[in-house]
């Protein structure tokens, strides 16, 4: 099977700043990718750059397999998702219209949304506990719940290739693992996943493979398992980790 | 949930108000006029009540009409384009270029046609200059075009105030009456109403792009918008909607920050009913306010602006504190 994305020899910069010099990635159906990196290492930009959102430097990213000019905005839009750091809503709308925007790609110009689209995004306000919110002004939610409206938002967006920075931002512990179990329904239904965490640890437990940015324009890409080691780690944050291990999860403590 | 038959019915509503404001409009006035009266003139027999509905009334209303539909629509765009609440179809500087332009066609002796060409330009002057200052670099950030539409606005009310300084006395009042927005001088009203269709034919395609343009620029891009080229086309829209309804009658404060205000505060913020429903009830708020204006303290007229703010900031005011503060 082809894959959901590919980059190819890519190469970003925030400014004088590399970001990665010569990326190679490729990111197929049903797997899950997490980004780690220290802050202002360029983990945003690289990933709105996978998305579509600046043009690379140099190289090119491949979304099922042609670029993002050749599909258009529309056409993309029905292939890849993202969820941006920034929540901002200058005017009042209810959760439920929020969550149908979600649906926005599937529409003709002039089509409402029907009783499916209802169904899809319900379904996915269901999924984040956001039920009974529907007709909520948004601007009355708090900051974890409108978090969860843009994600259920993106479920709603039906794209096969999720592109997620730092979905957990605002989350209490039980909605981080919430969502992160969510998604990964997703990805073994057949989603590909890219998030961005702050967390070693949910990386080693949720990802099937690290992106390492150490924003000097070096990177490390490959199984969880095997990067996420605790002299590695000191070295992408710049302070030593120790690891410690439970019934089979990993937790990096900082030291 | 939105949907279509709910967004019909308000429409349908608004249209219903809308022909009570035209009937008043073209019933009330010095020449007294009844319902009964009214539809016998539409059996055509030349009278002079006939000639005053149809010759003065008739063309008055519908530009009012026009005028404040278009600024309805401009400011419902403009504070998506800029997703600013605050936003209004003077912001960025077009009214102010108008006034310049007008204010010289009267200071030069024009009147008529010539003073809306001046005007006309004046404001396409200012839509292209602000259009190229702040697109310069490619680059459309919100608060670039904000501070480059304010400073030319603040350049242009410079200019005002110096053409204001150096008038003869006997032109200060028709520059005045100009710059408070008043209907009277508007001419023949079917250019107008031109635009107004154009511009809500052009922008309604648009209508979901824009609810996700105001969720903001990168999500909307990633939802499938085309956003640059989805800015620059409103900004287009807007800008030739706030010239077209400025050449014809001034600068009428009000209805296009207004208006949309208390459509949303109504039906809630989807553009594919925002912007119909802001076009009829902008064009009705204003037939209403120019009915009042010529015949509140008739002979004499008040300039329409000026009702339409003394109206508008209580009715705005008190569903403000109606809903909880949350326009």
């Amino acid at each position: 099977m082809s894959p959901l994305l590919t980059a190819r020899e890519l190469v970003v910069r925030i400014g004088a700043q590399a970001v990665c010099c010569g990326l190679d990635l490729s990111l197929a159906a049903g797997e899950t990718l997490v980004i780690l990196g220290k802050n202002g290492a360029g983990k945003s930009t690289l990933l709105a750059t996978l998305a579509g959102l600046r043009p690379p430097l140099a190289g090119e990213v491949l979304l099922q397999q042609q670029n993002y000019a050749a599909h258009g905005p529309r056409a993309a839009a029905r292939l890849r998702g993202w969820l941006g750091q920034h929540r901002g809503d200058p005017f009042a709308t209810t959760v439920l219209e929020t969550a149908l925007a979600g649906r926005h790609p599937h529409l003709g110009r002039w089509q409402w949304e029907g009783p499916e689209d209802a169904r899809i995004a319900r379904q996915a306000l269901l999924d984040l506990g956001l039920h009974g919110l529907e007709e909520r002004d948004v601007q009355t939610l708090s900051g974890g719940e409108r978090q969860r409206l843009a994600i259920a938002t993106l479920l709603t967006q039906e794209a096969p290739l999720m592109l997620l920075d730092e979905p957990l931002t605002h989350l209490d512990l039980n909605h981080q693992i919430a969502v992160l179990d969510l998604l990964a329904r997703r990805t073994r239904a057949g989603a590909g996943l890219i998030s961005v965490l702050h967390d070693p640890g949910l990386a080693w437990r949720y990802a099937d493979r690290v992106l390492l940015i150490y924003g000097d324009g070096h990177t490390d890409l490959g199984p969880a398992d095997a990067l996420l080691t605790p002299e590695r780690l000191q070295r992408l944050y710049g302070h030593p980790l120790a690891r410690v291990e439970q019934d089979g999860r990993v937790a990096f403590i900082p030291c | 949930m939105p949907n279509r038959r709910r967004a019909l019915f308000v429409l349908a509503i608004l249209l219903g108000l809308a022909g009570l404001s035209l009937g008043a409009a073209l019933l009330a006035g010095s020449v007294a006029t009844g319902p009964a009266e009214l539809l016998s003139l539409l059996g055509g027999e030349p009278s002079l009540a006939a000639e005053v509905v149809l010759q003065l009334r008739l063309p008055r209303a519908l530009a009012g009409f026009a005028c404040g539909g278009l600024l309805a629509l401009a400011g419902a765009l403009m504070q998506v384009l800029l997703r600013n609440p605050l936003a209004d179809p003077y912001v960025l500087g077009i009214s102010g270029g108008a006034g310049v332009g007008a204010l010289a066609a009267i200071l030069l002796g024009l009147s008529g046609l010539g003073l809306d060409a001046f005007a006309f330009c004046g404001a396409l002057g200012a839509l292209l200059l602000v259009f190229g200052l702040a697109h310069g670099d490619g680059s459309w950030t919100q608060t670039r075009l904000l501070l480059t539409g304010v400073i030319v606005a603040a350049g242009c009310g410079a200019l005002v105030a110096l053409m204001l300084s150096i008038a003869p006395e006997s032109k200060l009042r028709g520059m005045l009456f100009w710059l408070m927005g008043d209907l009277s001088q508007a001419g023949t009203p079917w250019p107008t109403l031109g635009f107004l269709a154009l511009a809500l034919l052009l922008s309604l395609p648009y209508a979901r792009e824009l609810n996700l343009l105001a969720r903001g620029a990168e999500s909307a891009q990633t939802l499938g918008v085309a956003v640059g080229r989805l800015r620059g086309l409103v900004y287009f829209i807007a800008a030739l909607a706030t010239a077209a309804a400025v050449t014809s009658a001034g600068s009428i404060g009000f209805i296009g920050l207004v208006v949309p205000h208390l459509v949303r505060l109504a039906i809630g913020n989807d553009q594919r009913l925002l912007l119909p429903a802001s076009v009829l009830a902008g064009g009705t708020l204003l037939m209403a306010a120019d009915t009042l204006a010529r015949t509140i303290i008739a002979p004499e007229q008040l300039p329409v602006g000026v009702l339409t703010a003394l109206l508008g900031v209580p009715i705005f005011l008190f569903l403000l504190s109606r809903t909880g503060g949350r326009p």
